[in-house]
């Protein structure tokens, strides 16, 4: 009964709101203008900071017709100018608001009026609703006229300016985990779009404005400009304001008495500068004052927001350059600060304080990547870092949980950690196995998104090198059929790593485990990836072959079976256009088969394979003669059946003088190879 | 401050080059050191400027004035270690202080242990590594540890070597330390340091040679910057300390505070305007503030004369009672004759003066810092900036003013000049702040003269051809019978209270400006200055509000007054925060 009672009760309160609302919006189609001026002023005062006003003016249709009003030349500029405000103030509420106001861009053409104030309730609308994540950036660009006119417009006043930074600064924006590559071509148009319409020169004063607000957001806009953009950082570092260089004004503007989200910003635009080349890595601006300001980003006493951008942005400064990570490993702890940001949520904030846990929940995710990420730049050179990483507290464990978080981006930088820590020798020996790595990483390999598994796979080789004690407990978990079906994959990236790792693995194995590959495999697959177009790939699949085409007994079985075809890749190769390096991989192979018992004479009775060698004993690449030389050398190698035979049929072919002119060669390594090949003849 | 051989002449300069090289450093030191630590008393607490000649184990070497340390002992085991301390412990004062140590050689090779570089307090043994004894901290270059008063050390940065410049940084007001190592900070070293701790370093391998900078070169790290941070902290702290806990009460002090300043001074008008838009009774008549303002005008114009006259006439018992106070303006008024300002001279036909108000300004306060020609200016945004003071230590600025009803106040009084006062940054505009409102107040009185600037400037440019009570032989006359009647007036004071320096020497000073042929370039022709009149003034102008029972000081002056030398306590007592919270700052 009570349910029946309260039914109809509700639905009169909500009838009322919007009679409510509703008189408001009639009002908008009044027949006096004056009338309607009025009902948009009373309309501006009923939303301000009312939610549930807003959501009710929206469902009963007052932004069409408030742009209507707003786009008619023939109302009056106040009523324009407050229609503006109104649908401004609409736009504040919540994203579903702002999905409504979309279409508000479209009277981007009204900002051709030159009343200020009308401009500026237009322009700070419209900066609301392009600020809002569900707002499309592309609509900026759509139009090509509205750029160069809020280009003009950046003069006018100062809060023309701030309006204006500010949505070009969300224009050409993308969260940093977006990171691939269809966004990052975006980006990049955006970014020309902007400095074509000379964005640099009409934006670089405004970092000296008075404003703060206006110094702030052009900062912003700076920021997103030259991430990843070689041609606006090249501009940036010429520019002068105010006869002063552009990096020196960021400088100042990193000082430590500076707003934080100042100091931070500045330090992201040097850094974009930086990585792309229009500041070296050892300058000043740099060293001393970027890689300090965003280290102490990293500090406690920071919020959880302006440390994971602190460490984010700090990683992706020293990425390429070891000193600047030999640096940022010695300042302030950092190594050790890092380790704070796996403390979240704590387990006070759990008891004392609601509010501060749900905070904390929200950005522990972001935190651990974020000290993923800066670990994995700091490692990813110097073996010193890599031992005090692994010495702080706790660290492989949380790798280790970090690898099966339910988060992708915990779970990619987490690999990433894993895969610059990978890179020491040391390390593979010691914590890697003692924490037992391979396991979550076996785990992760199955059905990862490309990125992850690009990352995982490329540790994985490295958890294959033969000194590894991981690399055991990982054959017996079926990780050669992994590997081949990722050298069957579209991406580069993952046939290179699945052959790279099938080539760790074969380097010195047992009979059974080079028997495994070749037949998971399959010889056909072997072939194709012979002819990648990826040197990478070929590269690592000769070095397959050689490693698997080792010791004697090992030559003579795989050969045996497929001799024939490998033989044909050997010749294609040598006969193809490849580099210097390739070639010298496939006479390496070759080389390996002329150590064979049964094995050679695939070699011997090919006369065109013979010609071959020869010509390549007399290449103007020494690497090439010393891989030939080596091949022929174990072709006469005189403790072995038939060498008698071997030897002079070589010599009737002209190898002895060949070989005796190389005796005289002018590279040492090359001149003994010929010796010793000599030598077996006068034996 | 300047260099000590500034006096000691270019020969000298030209015989030792190296000397002058010395001195140049010395400057330099001298300027880096203060403006890294102005809060520091050099009197009180000298600043470390080397290491010290006596404060060292015997196998430590100074050279280079004391900023080079070299090893000469054995260093075969820890029994031989050496350290050496600087001159002077690191005042409180300083907030932050920092010096660095350049490794110039880590010494002979094969030797495994070497330097430490740290801090310690005095009558910690020298015979050892800094870091290894109680009150002792060290950073250990052969290890990379820090020892916090202990043997053993615990891991804390980078090795170093020869070619590396490592920095010590003491945070006085957290009591931590850290590091440097080529200008880039290694983080916190220690913590809870006890005060009065001496720069140290310790050697012990022979060969081994390092170099300290105190401050004579610049630092690799940027402590400026560092400082700079803290300065915010330290004044952000102040900017929110709470102000009690009822809405309304700071206010209506900083209002009581501001409304007693100015009739203290007696702006008369500005006080009346300010009492009514802020609701406040003013605890002095009306007339009697403005009979003070007529006094102190007639002071501070050099119109000595006629303001003893108007000070017996309207106060008739005070200056009676007061010989001291009556001897003390006679004196002034002699002062004022020999100038050719005061009307006893003037009437007798000496240079007329341009205005009437010859000295623009109003009492000055207190210990006010500056005086310069311009100090009207800087009298009245002096006092300004006390109001800033008070507001700015509350929340913000503009917020206090508001609620103290100055803002009000500025847009109800200040019309005719309100396109100015709309900006509201406030900065500058005092200026016209005291000067506008009486302007366009109703009861006519100024609380100074428009047309202050011009007059100074007449005043200056006819300094040249000043001669002795403005060049009249009557005056000269008058003036020098007045001074004899001063004498006797003084040896009637004498019989009368029995001796009083003070008196003795402000009647022999003032006498003493008759002994040159051009007294305002004399050795004692300050007391001509303009200036000296606010002295005199303001003792004055507090007699006679004594007399009403009234505070001698205006209260806000007494806070100012408090601020300052709480300040001074706490560099006593070892707060650092007091290096970035100068009183001058808030003034500004």
């Amino acid at each position: 009964m009570a349910c029946l009672l309260e039914a109809p009760l509700r639905i009169s309160v909500l009838s009322e709101v919007t009679a409510t609302s509703r008189h408001y919006v009639d009002r908008l189609f009044d027949a006096d203008p004056q009338n309607v001026l009025q009902g948009v002023i009373d309309m501006k005062n009923a939303v301000i900071g009312n939610n549930k006003q807003k959501a009710n003016l929206i469902v009963l249709g007052a932004v069409p017709r408030l742009l209507y009003l707003l786009q008619q030349s023939s109302s009056s500029l106040e009523l324009r100018t407050e229609c503006a405000v109104v649908l401004g103030s609409l736009a504040m509420g919540t994203e579903n608001n702002i999905k409504s106001l979309v279409d508000f861009y479209l009277s981007y053409y009204c900002l051709l009026c030159s009343d200020l104030i009308f401009i500026e309730a237009c322009l700070r609308c419209l900066r609301t609703v392009f600020i809002s994540p569900v707002t499309p950036v592309q609509l900026l660009y759509t139009d090509p006229t509205v750029i160069p006119h809020l280009m003009s417009l950046l003069s006018r006043s100062r809060h023309t300016q701030e309006y204006i930074t500010q949505i070009f600064a969300h224009c050409c924006k993308v969260a940093s985990w977006q990171s691939n590559l269809f966004f990052s071509i975006e980006i990049i148009e955006h970014q020309t779009v902007l400095f074509n319409h000379g964005a640099i020169q009409n934006i670089a004063p405004l970092l000296i404005s008075p404003s703060d607000k206006v110094r702030m957001q052009a900062l912003k806009c700076f920021s997103v400009l030259a991430y990843e953009n070689t041609q606006v950082s090249m501009t940036l570092v010429n520019v002068l304001v105010d006869g002063e260089q552009l990096s020196q004004v960021f400088v100042r503007m990193m000082q430590r008495d500076k707003p934080i989200e100042m100091q931070l910003t500045a330090a992201k635009c040097l850094t974009y500068m930086c990585r792309a080349g229009a500041i070296r890595t050892d300058d000043n601006c740099i060293v001393l004052k970027t890689l300090p300001c965003l280290v102490r980003m990293c500090s406690k006493e920071r919020l959880l927001e302006e440390r994971v951008e602190g460490a984010e942005t700090l990683a992706y400064l020293m990425e390429p350059d070891v000193e600047l990570q030999r640096i940022a490993s010695v300042t302030d702890h950092l190594v050790s600060m890092l380790a704070d940001y796996f403390k979240y949520p704590s387990s006070v904030s759990a008891i004392t304080d609601i509010k501060r846990l749900d905070h904390d929940l929200k950005h522990a995710h972001e935190l651990r990547q974020a000290a993923f990420k800066l670990y994995a730049s700091l490692g990813s050179n110097d073996e010193d870092i890599r031992k005090k990483i692994t010495e702080t507290e706790n660290m492989m464990d949380r790798i280790v949980s970090g690898l099966s978080e339910s988060s992708i981006k915990v779970r990619l930088a987490a690999v990433r950690c894993l895969h610059s820590l990978s890179r020491s020798v040391q390390q593979l020996r010691t914590s890697f196995h003692d924490h037992a790595v391979w396991k979550p990483l076996m785990k992760l390999l199955q059905n990862a998104p490309d990125e992850v598994l690009v990352m995982a796979s490329s540790t994985l080789c490295n958890l294959l090198l033969e000194f590894s004690p991981s690399k055991e407990p990982i054959l017996d978990s079926g990780v050669i059929e992994l590997l081949c079906s990722l050298t069957q994959s579209d991406s580069p990236a993952l046939r290179v790593n699945g052959i790279w790792a099938l080539m760790n693995m074969a380097f010195q194995a047992d009979q059974k485990v080079k028997v495994e590959i070749v037949r998971a495999l399959g010889t056909e697959q072997l072939f194709r990836l012979l002819s990648d177009p990826d040197t990478n790939v070929l590269m690592k699949t000769l070095g397959l072959l050689r490693n698997l085409l080792s010791t004697r007994p090992h030559i003579d079985q795989i050969m045996s079976s497929h001799g024939k075809q490998i033989m044909q890749a050997v010749t294609l190769i040598l006969e193809g256009e490849h580099s210097i390096e390739v070639k010298e991989q496939t006479l390496c192979i070759l080389a390996n088969i002329a150590d064979g018992n049964t094995a050679k004479e695939l070699i011997m009775t090919n006369d065109d394979m013979l010609q071959k060698i020869k010509y390549y004993m007399g290449h103007s690449n020494v690497k090439l003669q010393l891989a030939a030389t080596f091949c022929i050398s174990n072709l006469i190698w005189n403790e072995e059946d038939g060498s008698q035979e071997r030897q002079d049929k070589l010599k009737d072919m002209g190898f002895v003088d060949i070989l005796h002119k190389l005796t005289q060669a002018s590279d040492p390594n090359l001149c003994d190879r010929a010796k010793t090949a000599m030598q077996q003849y006068l034996a | 401050m300047s260099g000590p051989s500034s006096g000691c002449g270019f020969l000298m300069s030209v015989v030792v080059h190296g000397d002058l090289a010395l001195s140049e450093q010395e400057k330099e030191l001298n300027q880096r050191l203060r403006s890294l630590y102005p809060a520091v008393s050099d009197q009180e607490t000298p600043l470390p400027r080397s290491w010290s000649p006596k404060d060292k184990f015997s196998y430590i070497g100074l050279s280079q004035n004391n900023l080079r340390v070299h090893y000469k002992g054995h260093g075969k085991t820890p029994k031989d270690a050496a350290s050496v301390r600087a001159t002077h412990s690191i005042p409180a004062a300083c907030g932050v202080y920092y010096f660095e140590v350049k490794i110039i050689s880590k010494g002979r090779d094969g030797y495994v242990k070497y330097m430490g570089i740290g801090l310690s307090a005095q009558g910690v043994n020298m015979n050892r590594l800094p870091g290894w004894d109680k009150h002792s901290y060290g950073y250990h270059g052969d290890d990379g540890h820090s020892f916090c008063s202990s043997g053993t050390g615990q891991p804390y940065g980078p090795t170093f070597t020869t070619g590396d410049v490592i920095g010590c940084c003491v945070n006085l007001i957290n009591n931590t330390c850290f590091y440097t190592k080529n200008g880039h900070s290694l983080g916190i070293a220690f913590t809870d340091l006890p005060p009065n701790l001496y720069p140290t370093v310790g050697l012990q391998t022979p060969g081994e040679v390092v170099d300290a900078n105190f401050g004579q070169h610049p630092f690799v790290f940027d402590i400026e910057d560092y400082m700079r941070e803290w300065r915010t902290k330290i004044q952000a702290q102040i900017d929110c300390f709470p102000i009690g806990e009822r809405e309304g009460e700071w206010q209506a002090m900083i209002q009581k505070m501001v409304a007693s300043y100015l009739v203290h001074h007696s702006y008369c008008a500005t006080a009346e305007a300010f009492a009514k838009s802020t609701d406040q009774a003013v605890h002095e008549e009306l007339a009697s503030i403005k009979n003070r303002q007529k006094i102190q005008k007639l002071v501070l114009s050099g119109r000595m004369g006629e303001a003893i006259e108007t000070t017996q006439q309207l106060y008739p018992s005070l200056l009676e009672r007061n010989s001291d106070l009556l001897f003390m303006l006679k004196v002034r008024q002699f002062i004022e004759m020999v100038n050719g300002t005061d009307s006893e001279v003037r009437c007798l036909g000496g240079r007329s003066p341009k205005s009437q108000d010859s000295y623009p300004g109003s009492p000055r306060l207190f210990n006010s810092p500056v005086h310069k020609a311009s100090s009207s200016q800087t009298y009245q945004t002096s006092t300004y900036y006390i109001h800033k003071f008070f507001f700015s230590a509350s929340i913000g600025k503009k917020n206090i003013l508001q609620k103290s009803g100055l803002l009000h106040q500025k847009k109800t009084f200040l019309v005719p000049k309100s396109t100015c006062f709309l900006a509201a940054e406030v900065e500058m505009e005092v200026d016209h702040f005291s000067n506008g409102v009486s302007e366009s107040s109703s009861n006519g009185f100024l609380n100074g003269s428009s047309t202050h600037g011009i007059d100074l400037e007449e005043l200056d440019s006819a300094q040249s051809k000043r001669q002795l009570c403005g060049g009249s032989q009557a005056a000269i006359e008058r003036m020098i019978q007045f001074g004899r009647e001063l004498q006797s007036m003084s040896e009637h004071l004498r019989r009368e209270r029995g001796k009083n320096s003070a008196n003795k020497k402000m009647l022999k000073d003032a006498f003493s400006l008759l002994a040159y042929s051009d007294p305002w370039n004399s050795p004692v022709g300050y007391q001509l200055d303009s200036i000296q009149r606010e002295p005199v003034c303001s003792t004055l102008n507090s007699a006679i509000l004594e007399t009403h029972n009234l505070p001698k000081q205006p209260p806000l002056a007494l806070a100012v007054g408090q601020a300052a030398q709480c300040l001074s306590l706490m560099a006593r007592t070892g707060s650092g925060s007091c290096a970035f919270a100068s009183v001058d700052d808030y003034l500004h």
